[in-house]
């Protein structure tokens, strides 16, 4: 077991690797560098030169590579101009709430995707199952930015139910009952904005599966040996219909990704996805390249995370 | 009779195709005695497994008429929950694949002990584990202890169908259906789990219903034969009987078709034709009819039935008397010329 999941970890540092590289080249093919967003224009042309160089910016891209990665190990991803702030200090603020509202989303996600998937699978092509059907159909055609503005229209303006923007309300206490009421409070409508969208992908998967291994044989095998039907269902069929959904787990993190600049945009929620979306806009090169590479390791744990799931779950894949 | 176990009659499955039903098994009644094996031959869409699975009750979703009296007691509209009680308790059954008749993510130990649990809530931990390596240690598996702890992944083909045969017989059941239990595997194994299965009848004095298209397989293992055609049973005899004096023209064509050790340069019999589908079967008249066209049509009778010919040895439809092979006719005729 242990065997397993570092051999997996062994395979995911030259892909963190390729990952820089990559997020490196495209940050230099953007226009302009982390100078040219600083300066006045006016300054001599000769003594920008000079910074330029002193700064390293003149040097081949792998020198300057080198020297990126090694600072952002030691934890320096570099200044953000429009914020005048180390990135890494900026970030941890970000990440936080990021954190926050990625694991409510997958909470929620989940705890649609289950019984409704149990329930289409378990009775596929009866009434219920079409109406589960219909909810995820309308569910894939519906753009989540569009879905997130209704939301936000209906339950934070006009209902007035939720708070239409920001993490936490201004003036309470960090740590008090009161703060981290208003940050559940703050979470929840973005967070079940959200889910209810990127939901109906699980909510498929489960029912397609549950329909699948209720013709695997070893389901009359159980049957034959004279397990009631709910037992056949608990023990064989949903044990067996979950594991594609461990497996997609990861994939949900990278899907959430895109969607956290979405909804965190919409809400004005401050996370790394607004975080994103403002630097790309006002082209803030640290923060932008600091950001992507981060989502890409996300990504990457995320698969991550899958295997090593599907390996406590699969006796299958354990072997040596 | 006591010595009775099962007792099926005019059994009819149908499924639904189409708004319409079908009877994959059609007038069926066959009996199963005490410590006897009964094999029922046929080749493949005959409705041989859809038998098995009406008397096992496993079909979801199919019509099924006529009785199936198990232990003097209907099971054919039984409610669920009785039916579970006998279910893997009264009667078993063995799957064909055993690569896919397990859970993958149970182990061996988990699946044997839930056949036990199913019908003994009271037996604890220790005591099922104990009963586990028991029934290991008799269908041969060797290290019972190492194999609990396996998952089916683990093991082989063969391997793999004794712990089928392990779950089956975990409850000591009176009936024990083995539908094809040998066909997914090598022929060296499938000595050693017939012969298994063999001795384990003999010491639980258990009835033994084995499906087949083996007919090899039904020489070493069976007490009485039904050979089934179409849904129907056409011929009925005891084992030496039906090898012997073969009456049916489906039956002789069978046992025509083995390979014979003598004959390495003669053509293999083929029976021409192949097993109408489910919704072409020819439901009136001889439905063996379309595959011996040279048989004249006064042969066969309107509404075929099982006769009697000697005890205990039943024919369907009377085309059996006049029914030769057309290569046999040929060489008649040939030797009658040089003659």
């Amino acid at each position: 077991m242990w065997k397993f999941i570092v051999r997996r970890l062994l395979i995911t540092m030259p892909q963190v690797v390729l990952l820089s590289i990559l997020v490196f080249i495209m940050a230099q093919l953007m226009p302009g560098d982390a100078l040219s967003g600083l300066i006045d224009p006016n300054i001599d042309p000769s003594a920008i030169e000079e910074q330029r160089e002193k700064l390293g910016l003149n040097d081949p891209w792998y020198v300057q590579y080198k020297d990126w990665v090694t600072s952002a190990i030691q934890g320096d991803l570099g200044q953000s101009f429009r914020f005048k702030m180390p990135v890494s200090e900026l970030i941890g603020q970000r990440l936080v709430n990021t954190f926050w509202l990625s694991l409510a989303t997958l909470i929620i996600t989940y705890l649609i995707a289950i019984p409704l998937g149990i329930t289409s699978g378990r009775y596929n092509d009866t009434l219920r199952d079409q109406l589960i059907n219909g909810y995820t159909y309308i569910g894939f055609a519906t753009p989540l930015f569009i879905f997130a503005l209704v939301m936000l229209w209906a339950f934070g303006y006009g209902l007035g139910w939720f708070p239409t923007g920001g993490s936490v309300d201004p003036g309470l206490e960090p740590g008090s009952f009161a703060y981290i009421m208003s940050k559940v409070n703050h979470i929840l409508l973005p967070a079940i904005s959200m889910a209810l969208i990127t939901t109906v992908n699980t909510v498929q998967y489960l029912r397609s599966e549950i329909i699948d291994t209720k013709q695997k044989d070893f389901v009359i095998t159980a049957r034959a040996k004279g397990a009631s039907e709910s037992r056949v269902y608990r023990r064989h069929i949903f044990r067996n219909s979950l594991l594609p959904i461990a497996a997609y787990f990861g994939f949900e993190i990278t899907g959430l990704i895109g969607g956290t600049v979405f909804i965190e945009t919409i809400f004005s929620y401050p996370g790394m996805g607004l975080l994103f979306m403002e630097s790309v806009l006002q082209r803030d090169y640290s923060v932008v390249t600091s950001v992507v590479l981060l989502f890409g390791i996300a990504s990457i744990l995320g698969a991550l995370l899958s295997d090593i799931i599907l390996s406590l779950v699969d006796p299958r894949i354990r072997i040596k | 009779m006591s010595n009775n176990i099962l007792e099926i009659k005019n059994l009819k499955t149908s499924f639904r195709i189409n708004d319409d039903y079908y009877a994959a098994v059609d007038d069926v009644s066959l009996s199963v005695n005490k410590n006897e094996t009964l094999a029922i031959v046929g080749e493949s869409g005959s409705g041989k497994s859809a038998l098995a699975f009406s008397i096992m009750g496993l079909h979801t979703k199919a019509k099924i008429d006529g009785s199936i009296q198990f232990k003097g007691e209907d099971i054919v509209h039984i409610a669920a929950g009785k039916l579970n009680k006998l279910r893997g308790n009264d009667m078993a059954m063995i799957f064909q694949d055993p690569l896919t008749a397990l859970n993958p993510l149970m182990t061996v130990e988990d699946q044997i002990g839930e056949a036990l649990l199913l019908h003994n809530r009271q037996l604890s931990k220790t005591k099922r584990k104990e009963r586990v390596i028991h029934l290991l240690n008799q269908v041969g598996i060797p290290r019972p202890e190492y194999t609990c702890e396996q998952y089916p992944h683990q093991l082989s083909g063969g391997m793999r169908q004794r712990v089928m045969i392990a779950i089956a017989i975990a409850n000591k059941p009176e009936l024990l259906i083995a539908d094809e239990p040998t066909t997914a595997l090598d022929v060296t194994i499938q000595a050693q789990i017939l012969g298994l299965m063999n001795d384990l009848k003999e010491q639980m004095n258990t009835g033994v219903i084995l499906i087949t298209h083996d007919l090899g397989v039904v020489a070493e293992m069976a007490d009485r034969v039904a050979v089934m055609y179409a849904g129907q049973i056409v011929e009925i005899a005891d084992v030496y009987t039906l090898f012997q004096k073969p009456l049916h023209p489906y039956t002789r064509s069978l046992l025509n078709s083995i390979p014979a050790e003598d004959s390495v340069h003669d053509k293999l019999h083929v029976i021409q034709g192949i097993v109408p589908s489910l919704q072409n079967l020819p439901r009136e008249g001889c439905r063996f009819k379309a595959r011996i066209p040279w048989i004249s049509e006064d042969a066969h009778e309107e509404n075929p039935e099982l006769h009697e010919v000697t005890p205990g040895h039943f024919v369907r439809c009377t085309c059996y008397q006049q029914f030769y092979f057309p290569e046999e006719k040929v060489e008649e005729e040939s030797s009658h010329g040089t003659s």
